[in-house]
């Protein structure tokens, strides 16, 4: 019966609401936060160190002679600074994020613990082998898993992204040509490939080719057969393509590069819609990198850390850069060196020191011994009836330019039914985000006007679907009632408003730059 | 499954609203003969214990490098990390969105970002870093790609007092794109006569400092050789900690530093993820690898961060990009950029103070063994000695005593009898002076 009535608990009747101007700038929950050089000093730490011992120095002439100029901040101010800066980002576990051909699916906490186990977070890459048996054994058990689900012959896990597998692959077939003797100068890629394909063939001195997609969106045999010749090293195909779509012709294409004696690098950075329902290695592929950060679900970390494995053909395997796995008498060994190495074994270098993204290594592995062989079959099942779920029930408002075939885990939209609103792909993106949705893939793949690129995943309920969906058409319809507003000043509710590319782009400041002294300034 | 939240329910519901009757009709175009009927060869759904179990008992059989003394360094180092580091990358804001390709949603990203390149940028005493590469390998790889990119020359040089495994990346890298690769014989006396070796056709020229032998190499001379003949010098470090007490590659004159930034906020973790740090000057930004971020102003005149100059990048310049590199390290330099930010300037000097007194307490322990003979003049945390035996004998004799005692050479450079007796050890904060005890009265025994 105490002080009931001591405080409202109704809010007074509201007015509707209006962005109010606070003094600080901060609204709410929603709080500024400066830079680490504008807060810090260099006298303050957040960690408390020993004084040093006395000893003399070996650092002869080389000791610092100027400061350096790094501020630093007590561990409560660092907590509260990350931790305000974190709440101005967009993540998984905040919300449906359909960014295409990116694969944000959830990222099991159990991984995460399990990468910090001591005998996995505290081994050090160069320690006697003797006392890291357990991490070549689950470096073999990740590679057995690989394999068998690509149906390939050997693996090299040390690339540390996509972007590496593909040199990595790539780098093995031009090893291989090498040692037959050859030289060729083409490699042939689709126009909707990433931009990774290209600037990779490009790196290693590859003259890139473009193969024009036919109507469907999918990669016509017969045009890769004309411009196929005895000067193409490879065709870099990704399949699932980029339009989410899977080459049905995929087949032919293979035994057709084949027989010119060209190999055929597949991106397998879609893998993830066809886990469990066919293996690469039966479809014709020499070398394939595998996204562990996509399709088994290694965290993105706002850019990284990846991890891309290349499964490799048995004609490629001999050329697998150092190191790798071998199996003697069915223990696992780590070949780190040329010394040594069977007459089979001849790899075409190294791709990186030590041995690559153990880190990621143990999430994948965590993630596929989780699902096993049926958890990993549903969840490229559930992706793929997601996406089309999504397309059929915004088809009549969205234009689907290969609408006409199923497509894998990700549905591709052009901008035709936005004509005439005044709205385009960007401005519906960023209105997206004012409704608490991260955009998807938005001008990409480049083969269709004003690309939106939808890749729901398998950790979506239905109800999160429906909402999704129900959020889409909303806006598909206010924009053909021509509330461009709405699109055109969006985001309105995000951490910052439209950013200023340009200007970023015509003065960069990449770096803090210390204010001038008041007099100086005054010059 | 745990992790899938449609029930069969809800997949009968799609399948009847996509109107299809089973999700195979949706695989249609894979080939028929090449779909799979049944599961895959591997063991079926597991619950979190029976995964603990399985992945406990393989972390089991490491031995971790807390658990024993521990002087193994060669580029990775084991080093305190505070608990919040930890914590705070772990954030779902952080830990789970993508690369910031919408800056209105990303601004955390992105500001830390801008942060680490300006962290980055001091450390090495050069104006401008990249958001950070793969690793200091990689990393070194490209800069010797920007170089010649930035000369039009296409012959690097690099010092034997570089990591062997740094070698081995630039050296295929250089093979598979067609450049010259000249590398100097290893140099485990910091004897090499590198001036000789630059000349008008060189790119640049590419040295390790503290050397992966230990030795803090003056690069000057070789900065203003090269300088005098066109060529760029390409610094390399790859203990960061080393920047709190030596000179900056920048202030000697580089024109491109990589490193490995593993020793800020990241575990050891058998040999990654790492983070490489890639610095450069002003006038060399359009030929930078990697992503980009800078400031600038939103349409409401607030301060705001952008990933940048993208125009040097593969989805936008495609063929003419360059590098290939996407994905990269972000919450690797996330982990680097908290670190730095919690010692500070007064930290990370103490911290490089202690790191160095610690290895020359390691040095002056094992220096008084018999018939161990200590090769540094200069060192920071790491130092090569000379064995009276072949060193990789002795660091499993010296493991079967529980002490992992260094790298030999040999594990880097096979194949080189002369330095089959030489060992490199390292010591860190996280040595104590029973490690050091441990260590020096094991080798004595062994011997
Ligand atoms: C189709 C495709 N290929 C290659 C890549 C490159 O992968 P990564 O970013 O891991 O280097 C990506 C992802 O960004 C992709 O979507």
């Amino acid at each position: 019966m105490m002080n009931t009535q001591g405080r409202p608990t109704r809010p007074a009747e509201a007015e509707a609401a209006t962005p109010v101007a606070t003094f600080t700038g901060n609204r709410g929950l929603q709080i500024e936060e400066a830079l680490i050089f504008e807060i810090g000093r260099p006298d303050v730490s957040g960690v408390d160190l020993p004084p040093a011992p006395k000893a003399a120095s070996r650092l002869g002439k080389h000791a610092r002679r100027a400061p350096l100029g790094l501020p630093g901040l007590t561990e409560p101010e660092a907590v509260r600074h990350y931790v305000r800066l974190s709440r101005q980002n967009y993540a998984i576990d905040l919300g449906l994020y359909p960014l295409g051909s990116c694969t944000m699916k959830h990222n099991p906490r159990l991984n995460e613990a399990m990468v910090r186990l001591a005998g996995f977070a505290d081994i050090h890459p160069l320690q006697p082998l003797s006392t890291v048996k357990g991490a070549v054994q689950l470096m073999q058990e990740l590679s057995h898993w690989l394999l068998t689900m690509t149906g390939m012959a050997a693996v090299a896990l040390s690339p540390k992204a996509g972007a590496h597998g593909e040199l990595c692959g790539m780098m093995a077939i031009k090893a291989a040509l090498a040692a037959r003797g050859e030289s060729r100068s083409i490699v042939l890629v689709p126009e909707s490939a990433h931009g990774t394909n290209p600037a990779t063939a490009a790196q290693l001195g590859y003259k890139v080719v473009p193969v024009p997609a036919r109507e469907d969106g999918t990669v016509d045999p017969a045009a890769v057969k004309a411009l196929l010749s005895p000067d193409v090293a490879a065709i870099m195909l990704t399949n699932p393509n980029t339009c989410g779509l899977f080459e049905r012709d995929i087949v032919e294409i293979a035994e057709a590069v084949h027989a010119a004696g060209a190999f055929f690098y597949g991106d397998g950075a879609n893998f993830n819609a066809i886990v469990g329902k066919v293996r690469p290695g039966d479809l014709g592929v020499d070398a394939m990198h595998i996204n562990l950060h996509k399709t088994f679900s290694t965290p993105h970390g706002g850019g990284g850390p990846g991890s891309g494995p290349v499964v490799l053909s048995k004609a490629l395997a001999p050329f697998a850069p150092l190191p790798f796995i071998r199996l003697d008498a069915g223990e696992p060994v780590l070949v780190e060196t040329e010394e040594g190495l069977a007459e089979a074994e001849t790899p075409f270098g190294r791709l990186t020191a030590f041995h690559g993204q153990m880190g990621m290594y143990v999430r994948a592995l965590a993630y596929m011994l989780a699902h096993g062989a049926d958890g990993l079959r549903q969840a490229s099942e559930d992706a793929v009836l997601s996406a089309n779920y999504v397309k059929a029930r915004l088809s009549d408002l969205f234009n689907a330019p290969y609408g006409g075939r199923p497509c894998m885990h990700e549905v591709l939209f052009d901008d035709s039914s936005l004509e005439g609103t005044g709205v385009s792909t960007l401005d519906f993106a960023k209105a997206m985000i004012d409704e608490g949705y991260h955009p998807m893939t938005m001008y990409f793949p480049l083969v269709v006007h004003g690309a939106m690129l939808i890749e729901p995943t398998e950790s979506e309920s239905l109800a999160s679907l429906d909402l999704f969906i129900a959020t889409l058409r909303d806006l598909a319809m206010a924009a053909k009632a021509g509330d461009t507003e709405r699109f055109r000043q969006a985001p309105r509710l995000a951490p910052r408003r439209r950013l200023d590319e340009t200007r970023a782009a015509r003065s960069p400041r990449l770096s803090w730059k210390d204010p001038l002294p008041a007099a100086e300034a005054a010059e | 499954m745990r992790y899938h939240p449609l029930t069969d329910h809800d997949r009968a519901h799609m399948r009847a609203t996509i109107g299809v009757g089973a999700v195979d009709q949706l695989f249609s175009d894979v080939p028929r003969d090449k779909l799979l009927s049944g599961l895959l060869d591997l063991p079926t759904t597991k619950s979190e214990l029976e995964v603990e179990r399985l992945m406990g008992r393989m972390a089991a059989r490491n031995v971790a490098a807390g658990s024993v003394p521990f002087f193994v360094g060669a580029g990775a180092y084991r080093h305190h990390v505070p608990a919040s580091v930890d914590h705070l990358i772990q954030r779902s804001e952080f830990l789970t969105s993508y690369t910031p390709y919408q800056p209105e949603i990303a601004q955390g990203t992105l500001q830390v970002l801008f942060e680490f390149q300006s962290q980055v940028g001091r450390l090495t005493g050069m104006e401008v870093a990249n958001a950070g590469m793969y690793d200091g390998s990689t990393g070194c790889g490209e800069a010797v790609l920007m170089a010649h990119r930035l000369t039009r020359r296409n012959k690097a040089v690099l010092s034997g007092t570089l990591h062997p495994q740094y070698r081995a990346v630039v050296e295929t890298l250089g093979r598979m794109a067609g450049d010259t690769v000249e590398a100097l014989p290893p140099d485990p006396e910091a004897t090499e006569d590198i001036l000789a070796r630059i000349d008008g056709q060189t790119a640049c020229v590419v040295v390790q400092s503290p050397s992966v032998y230990g030795h803090l190499i003056d690069l000057a001379p070789i900065a203003e050789k090269a300088h005098a003949v066109g060529a760029l010098l390409v610094a390399v470090v790859t203990e960061v900690v080393a920047l709190g007490a030596i000179e900056p590659p920048g202030a000697q004159g580089a024109d491109i530093v990589v490193g490995e930034g593993q020793s800020l906020g990241n575990p050891l973790g058998f040999g990654g993820p790492y983070v490489g740090l890639f610095a450069t000057r002003e006038k060399f930004i359009r030929q930078l690898p990697g992503r980009l971020c800078g400031e600038t102003v939103d349409a409401d005149g607030k301060r705001g961060f952008v990933l940048t100059l993208s125009t040097r990048e593969q989805h936008i310049r495609r063929d003419k990009a360059t590098s290939n590199i996407c994905t990269s390290s972000g919450l690797c330099a996330l982990a680097f950029s908290i670190h730095a930010t919690l010692l500070g300037e007064a930290g990370l000097t103490r911290l490089a103070a202690i790191n160095h007194a610690s290895a020359a307490a390691t040095a002056d322990a094992l220096a008084a063994v018999p018939g161990v003979k200590v090769l540094n003049d200069t060192f920071f945390n790491e130092f090569t000695v000379r064995l009276p035996g072949d060193a990789a004998a002795i660091v499993e004799k010296l493991a079967a005593k529980g002490i992992i005692a260094g790298v030999p050479m040999s594990r880097l450079e096979p194949g080189r009898p002369e330095l089959a007796d030489l060992l490199l050890v390292a010591a860190t904060e996280t040595t104590t002076d029973d490690d050091r005890a441990a260590f020096a009265a094991a080798l004595a025994e062994v011997l």
